[in-house]
This record gives C-alpha cells, sequence and structure tokens, in this order.
C-alpha cells in the first residue's frame, strides 16, 4: 500500500540547477530504490550482539566489576572463615549457610546495581537513543541488556561456585534447579527494578541510590543474613524482594526444595515493577 | 526574472507537512514543511533553539508529532520504524556514543546491525578513526566523538541521512574529510538532511536550505536563491561595502555621499559599535566616496571590504542579531 503510494509520486529526472554540473539523473533516481535498499541484519544476531558488547562493557568496567564479582567473593570467603562472625546457621555448615546468600547477593549487584547505573548513563549519553535509530530498535535493546545480564550471573555463579566449592561447600543435589530457578526469577525481578530506577531518576541520583540500596539490602535486606534473624526488622525484610530471594535460594540448596512462599513474593514483586517500568521508564 | 529552478536532486525522501512539537504546551515546532530529495543536501539553518534537532528527531522517529505529517521514504516514522530503521542513518546532537566502549568496537557494534553494512576499515580510514580506534569513547576529544558518530550514521548505507550538527567541535582538516564524504552520499543518491549553524557549512554543501526560526522555516530556496533575497531595507543587489573603524562615525552621511556619487540606492548602518555596512551599487566611485568620507572624520579603516551579501548575512537579516 506504501509502495503504490510511493509509486505515484514523481520521479522525473532533474538536470541540476545552473551553475552546478548536472548529474546523470537515470543514477541517482535509480541508485537508493531497487537494487540494494539496505536491511538488517537477522532478529537474533543483532540481539546476541548487543548482548555480547553490554557483558563485554559490563565485565570491563573495574566499578562494575567489583560490586559483580569482588565483593561477592569477599562475602562469602568472610562469612565462611572470619571467627568473629557468630551467625547461627542451624545446623549448617558456615560455608553452606552463606553460600546461597551470596549466590542472591551476586543476582541483586549485576541485575540491580550494575544494571542501574549503566542504563541510567546509557540514558543520559544518548546510547538508548542512539541504538533505538537502528535496527536493534527498542525491544531489541531490551532483549540484549537481559542476555547480557545473565551472561554476567552465569560467570559470577561459576567463579562463587568455585571458590564455595574450594571452601568445602556441599550443596543439596536436589535443591540445585530450584536455586536456578529461583536465581532467574530474581534476575527478571531485580532487572525491571533496575530498569524502573535507571528510566525514571537521573544518572547521579541513580549511580547514589544503586549502591546505597546493595549496601543496605546486604546488611538487612534478608540476602546473606536471613530475615528470621534481623530482629524487628525481620518481617520487613522477608516481604521485600531480596529477603525473599534470599530465603528461595537457601531453602533450595539447604533443604532440597523451593519454599512456596517467598516464590510468590519474588512473582509479585517482578509483576509489579516490570509494570511499572513499562509505564514510567523514559528513553530520554 | 522570478521563476525558480525546481529542487535539487531526485524524489522526495523526507516529506515533513504541517510538523507541530510542543514540549509541556510550549509550542517548539509550529506548521513547518520541509521536503528532501535523494541526491541532494538538504541544510535546516537556524539559530539555537529554533526547532531544527526537534523537527529531525521527529522524522527518526524518536519523537511523535503533535501535528501534521511526516513522511521518510513514503514511510511513517513512528508507525513503520521497524522498516525504516534499516534504510536511514541518523547522527544525534549528542553523539548518543557508549562512553566505556572502546570506538572501533562501537563502529563494528552498530555495523553489525545491518545485513549489508558499509566496510568498516575503508569508513574508519576516510574519517581517521583508525588513531582511536581503541581508545574507549570516554577518552575521546570532541571531534573524535563526532566523526565516530557520523560513521555510525553511515555504517548502514542508509538511503537517507539525518545528521545534527555534523561538524561541530571538529578540526578543520576533520571538517574537510566529513563535507568530502557528505558529496560523495549525495553523488550516491542519498538524501542527507543536516542541521547546521554554520553559515559556510550550509553554503558550500547544501543544495537547498530552510531557514527555521521559533520553530518555523521562514526563508527556503537554494543558496542563489537565499543570497538574491531582499534584504531588510528591500534592496536586491547583492552588493555591499563593509567598513571596520571607530565607533560613533555619521552613517547619514556616508549614504549621502554615496548617493551623490553613484545615484540614490544606498542603505547604510552601523550594525554593530564601529562596522559600517553599505548596501547598494558598489563601484569605484562608490569606494572613493567610502575613503573621502573616512578623510573627513580623519579615520583610518582598520578593514574594507567590498562584496555580496553572505548567507550569514541572510541568516542574520531574516533571524535578527541580538543574542537569545
Amino acid at each position: 500500500m506504501n509502495d503504490a503510494a510511493r509509486s505515484t509520486r514523481p520521479t522525473e529526472p532533474y538536470s541540476g540547477p545552473s551553475g552546478r554540473p548536472a548529474r546523470t539523473a537515470g543514477a541517482s533516481a535509480a541508485a537508493p530504490s531497487t537494487a540494494t535498499t539496505p536491511a538488517a541484519a537477522p532478529p537474533a544476531r543483532r540481539v546476541l550482539t548487543q548482548a555480547a558488547f553490554e557483558a563485554r562493557t559490563l565485565l570491563r568496567n573495574g566499578e562494575q566489576l567489583l560490586v559483580s564479582l569482588i565483593l561477592p567473593v569477599l562475602v562469602l570467603v568472610g562469612m565462611a572463615t572470619a571467627p568473629f562472625l557468630g551467625i547461627a546457621t542451624g545446623g549448617a555448615s558456615r560455608i553452606d549457610f552463606a553460600t546461597p546468600g551470596v549466590l542472591a547477593l551476586a543476582v541483586v549487584s549485576s541485575a540491580f546495581t550494575s544494571q542501574a547505573i549503566a542504563t541510567a548513563f546509557d540514558r543520559r549519553n544518548g546510547v538508548l537513543r542512539m541504538l533505538a535509530t537502528t535496527p536493534l530498535g527498542r525491544s531489541g535493546l531490551l532483549a540484549g541488556k537481559a542476555l547480557a545480564v545473565l551472561a554476567v550471573l552465569a560467570v559470577q555463579v561459576a567463579v562463587l561456585s568455585a571458590v564455595a566449592a574450594g571452601l568445602g561447600w556441599t550443596p543439596e543435589p536436589a535443591g540445585l534447579a530450584p536455586a536456578g530457578l529461583a536465581l532467574l526469577l530474581g534476575t527478571a525481578c531485580f532487572t525491571a527494578l533496575a530498569m524502573l530506577l535507571a528510566g525514571t531518576v537521573r544518572a547521579e541520583g541513580v549511580l547514589a541510590v544503586a549502591n546505597l540500596v546493595w549496601i543496605l539490602l546486604v546488611v538487612g535486606g534478608g540476602l546473606v543474613v536471613p530475615p528470621d534473624r534481623l530482629g524487628p526488622l525481620g518481617p520487613l525484610a522477608a516481604v521485600l524482594p531480596s529477603g525473599a530471594l534470599g530465603e528461595a535460594v537457601r531453602g533450595a540448596l539447604l533443604d532440597g526444595a523451593l519454599p512456596g512462599g517467598p516464590l510468590l513474593i519474588l512473582a509479585a514483586w517482578t509483576a509489579g515493577a516490570a509494570l511499572a517500568a513499562a509505564r514510567w521508564f523514559r528513553w530520554s | 526574472m522570478t521563476v525558480s529552478p525546481p529542487a535539487p536532486g531526485g524524489p522526495a525522501a523526507v516529506e515533513v507537512r504541517g510538523l507541530v512539537k510542543r514540549y509541556g504546551g510550549r509550542p517548539v515546532v509550529e506548521h513547518l514543511d520541509l521536503t528532501a530529495h535523494a541526491g541532494a543536501v538538504t541544510a535546516v539553518l537556524g539559530p539555537n533553539g529554533a526547532g531544527k534537532t526537534t523537527t529531525v528527531e521527529c522524522c527518526e522517529g524518536l519523537r511523535t508529532p503533535d501535528g501534521g505529517t511526516v513522511r521518510v521514504l513514503g514511510l511513517d516514522p513512528a508507525a513503520d520504524a521497524a522498516a525504516l530503521r534499516p534504510r536511514v542513518g541518523v547522527m544525534l546532537q549528542d553523539g548518543g556514543l557508549p562512553s566505556g566502549a572502546r570506538a572501533g568496537e562501537v563502529l563494528r557494534h552498530v555495523a553489525a546491525m545491518y545485513a549489508r553494512p558499509r566496510d568498516v576499515g575503508e569508513l574508519s580510514e576516510r574519517l581517521g578513526i583508525g588513531g582511536f580506534a581503541r581508545t574507549t569513547v570516554r577518552r575521546l576529544s570532541g571531534g573524535q566523538r563526532q566523526r565516530l558518530a557520523l560513521a555510525c550514521a553511515l555504517a548502514g548505507r542508509g538511503q537517507v541521512v539525518f545528521l545534527d550538527e555534523p561538524s561541530a567541535g571538529m578540526d578543520p582538516q576533520s571538517r574537510r574529510a566529513v563535507w568530502d564524504l557528505i558529496h560523495e552520499l549525495r553523488t550516491d543518491g542519498v538524501a542527507v538532511v543536516l542541521t547546521t549553524h554554520l553559515m559556510d557549512e550550509a553554503a558550500d554543501l547544501a543544495d537547498h536550505v530552510h531557514i527555521v526560526d521559533h520553530g518555523r522555516v521562514i526563508a527556503a530556496g537554494t543558496v542563489p536563491e537565499l543570497l538574491a533575497h531582499d534584504g531588510p531595507h528591500g534592496t536586491t543587489t547583492a552588493a555591499r561595502v563593509r567598513i571596520e573603524a571607530r565607533p560613533g562615525l555619521d552613517a547619514a552621511a556616508l549614504a549621502k555621499a554615496l548617493d551623490e556619487a553613484t545615484g540614490p540606492a544606498w542603505h547604510v548602518s552601523e550594525t554593530e559599535p564601529g562596522v559600517y555596512v553599505a548596501d547598494g551599487p558598489v563601484d569605484p566611485a562608490a569606494l572613493a566616496a567610502v575613503t573621502a568620507w573616512l578623510a573627513d572624520a580623519g579615520t583610518l579603516a582598520r578593514t574594507i571590504t567590498t562584496g555580496g551579501r553572505t548567507l550569514e548575512d541572510v541568516f542574520l537579516d531574516l533571524t535578527g542579531r541580538h543574542l537569545r
């Protein structure tokens, strides 16, 4: 229909204004329209290219690497070995008790803090707008980001599991698949929260808030220290996405079963954050 | 002779009709019309805040118009975005380059979004990107970023290319390279739409210039057409004498002397302190009258230049000389 409308437009060759050399009209009229209409790369290649680009950029950035990998490893080693941390582990070894919470913490690091900061600065610098004008488009950009977060998560899980295994971690085998599911849901939830923050607040604000939230959640969010051991803060932490994620991964890896309550809480947060991000995210 | 030549270039690649765009109720673009043709360079020239970027962003699908129609290659940039993106190259004013990635990496990345991109090596060489390909974007100079953003806009061989102030912050060599590349796009049949406030850029590159102010096109035409445009006092002549001397000289006396020398056709004004512009039929007698006027005032001019109006004169006549 558009083609039909276009073909009725005048396409007479123009011989050039006086004083300017006349171009061969055939070349100028035919060149762009027929043989070589530019095309986009296939959708899967566009999204994978974007995911690889984002993951590379994240893993190369010093601060991002610190929050995504180095700090979680330090927390893991500290909780497993430091003599001054008196945490009641409910009968489990210290490393078995610490590892699930640190895996949950890694999700918050990469899916929330790191992604919120990266997206906020990309938004401020016009990167989101620029990429939206290429064949990648906005949906491809979001899909690429989601894949990049998963790729970084895979690196985090591999590194943290190796360190934990070196410290004597023996997870409940029946809980590995449920734990993976909980980590994936947690990633979806915190990525949506990251987009909500990055798409509504200016970049400097996001930088401050995303780092502050990370610290608050480590200390009192129920990630590495279970909500029921947080005293008066416990009931609040239990209904936060951080507490729900921590409890879900701990339940899976310590008991071999996925607890239903935390999973429901996490799912509700994911749906709410995704709807809010879709509603309020601003591209520029 | 009032017959103007037809618009240069091939069929219309961009057609904007009655475009309206408001930000929070404040109109930024008001009933703007613009046409750009394949195989031609169309410049949108205007002061800051005139609505140039907003207009271009409506064409790129980044903003939704509040009124009017926009067609790019016959398609609606909002509704047909997926079909248009591979065919349209965009260079944003702020570049939109990811600051943590290396320059060469960014260009390869954008090129990978297209099925048949331009050769990245060739494009890098043309724009001198090779020298900083391994530098991260945040460490690039303004001109280097501009060249990289331009390369990204051209990577997909778009049939329409929008360039928002392409040579801002560039050194003269880079600007030459960019201009050469734009000339080449035009020869290849690409419709190039560029915004600028560089008069020499518009004069050198553009087949068609739209002068925009307060969200409207206030003059449009080829550069020769615009230069023939009536001056502010109805002077259609393209000749002018410009004198730089001490401020406060008697401009009316000069006008009288010039009218006596060549006939009553002159308009003289002190456009800024110490700069006198005399529009009229410049000939040797007129110049003798100028020097006699200076001698009477007992002052020596720093410079006296003769010549036609420039695009800058037209622009300032139309948009005003005051700062905004």
